[in-house]
């Protein structure tokens, strides 16, 4: 049966397993590190296939570290560069919002060299199964509707209709539609500071125009 | 045998026992996710019980709560590790409920009632036994409510439509839960 309750015998127990676990898990970490960002990599490019024009290169790679401003924050994300033949054919940026109706909603969002959003991917969200959630259906008519679009106010007002903006809302589903739109928003402020972001021009400098 | 398939019916962890309430009511959301959380619990439940089965004669009586969680934590974090290595999508879609499994009062449930009480082998089998009870509650539970909140069967719908929403959200666990303890209850009362 079971050992004696002495303090040695128990210092000694805890001591060994303590050892034992510690040991198992360096183990495990050291085996799945490698599938473990193998799998991150794979899903990251897998969102960026899915927004961006199709490319020849590794956005992860060719990525660029932004930082702007946006709804009077400084902000930080990373916009992966999306090239055909060593031109850019487009710009993967992830941005987030804690607006959403069950907190935060992570977004890739795509855009052409232009401005133009070309397509955009829920990464991880908590809305609501039904209503909310519904923003992950990248064949509705709420997604699809900001596709081809220029986010600034003169063409395209990133907004739902109830607060005056061109955007149809998710019905019974306001909250998460609006947060929809901020993270479009963000991810459309980010991408007016690539320019500033880096000194790479040409492309960029057609976006000033634009403004 | 009859450790197997008491785990399964007379000790069903879901039904009978009423243990692991929270993982069961809020992974369920489909069949697939269900039967994840199941899986998970089951490997962790295995190797526990093996494990603590084999050291269970060489632990003082005293510590042996915080020897077993810290035998237990271990295993949940290697099952975690596996999980986000080779199967990414099921371990978001858990969530946080793939940690929580040290918490999961089956685990020490076992290794309590039974594990440190008999040899490594038989353990190996009540572990199956409850983990597999918990598994198919657990893929039951998900699938129904998939079916009426979803309209679709393991990810794969076989209706349009929305279905009917409150099965899929929190009430829906409760409702279907039920409902399946009831039954669970009925049928069990006849033999």
């Amino acid at each position: 049966m079971a050992r004696q309750s002495t303090f040695k015998n128990m210092v000694a127990t805890m001591v060994v397993i303590c050892l034992f676990t510690s040991a198992v898990l360096g183990a495990v970490y050291v085996i799945t590190l490698k599938p473990i960002q193998n799998a991150q990599i794979a899903k990251t490019n897998a969102a960026i296939a899915q927004v961006t024009p199709a490319f020849d290169n590794n956005p992860v790679a060719d990525s660029l570290r932004l930082n702007y401003t946006y709804d009077g924050k400084t902000r930080s994300t990373v916009a992966y560069i999306a090239k055909k033949g060593g031109k850019i054919v487009g710009y993967a940026i992830e941005a987030s919002t804690m607006k959403g109706f069950g907190g935060r909603i992570n977004l890739m969002v795509g855009f052409k060299p232009d401005g133009e959003i070309y397509n955009s991917s829920v990464i991880s969200h908590s809305e609501t199964p039904g209503l909310g959630a519904r923003i992950t259906d990248s064949q509705s008519h709420f997604v699809v509707q900001f596709n081809g679009k220029i986010p600034d106010d003169k063409d395209f007002k990133v907004a739902v209709r109830k607060d005056g903006g061109d955007v149809d809302a998710i019905t019974a589903s306001t909250i998460s539609s609006r947060a929809f739109c901020d993270v479009i928003r963000d991810a459309y402020g980010a991408f007016k500071s690539i320019n500033v972001n880096s000194n790479n021009s040409g492309k960029e400098a057609q976006i000033d125009s634009n403004e | 045998m009859g450790l197997l398939t008491a785990g399964i019916v007379k000790n069903n962890p879901t039904f009978v026992l009423v243990l692991g309430m929270c993982p069961t009511l809020a992974t369920t959301t489909s069949a697939l996710n269900g039967m994840g959380m199941g899986l998970a619990t089951l490997a962790v439940l295995v190797l526990s019980n093996m494990l603590i089965a084999a050291f269970a004669p060489l632990i003082p009586d005293k510590v042996r709560i915080p020897s077993y969680i810290v035998l237990i934590a271990t295993l949940v974090t290697v099952v975690q590790l596996f999980m986000q290595a080779y199967t990414p999508a099921l371990y978001e879609s858990l969530g946080i409920f793939i940690p929580l499994i040290v918490v999961n009062c089956i685990i020490l449930g076992r290794a309590e009632a039974f594990a440190n009480k008999h040899g490594v082998f038989e353990s190996l089998l009540d572990g199956l036994g409850v983990g597999l009870g918990f598994t198919i509650s657990l893929t039951v539970l998900g699938l129904i409510r998939e079916i009426l909140g979803n309209l679709s069967v393991f990810g794969v719908k076989f209706s349009g439509g929305d279905g009917i929403l409150v099965f899929v959200l929190a009430p829906g666990a409760f409702l279907v839960l039920g409902c399946l303890m009831a039954l669970f209850n009925k049928l069990s009362e006849k033999k």
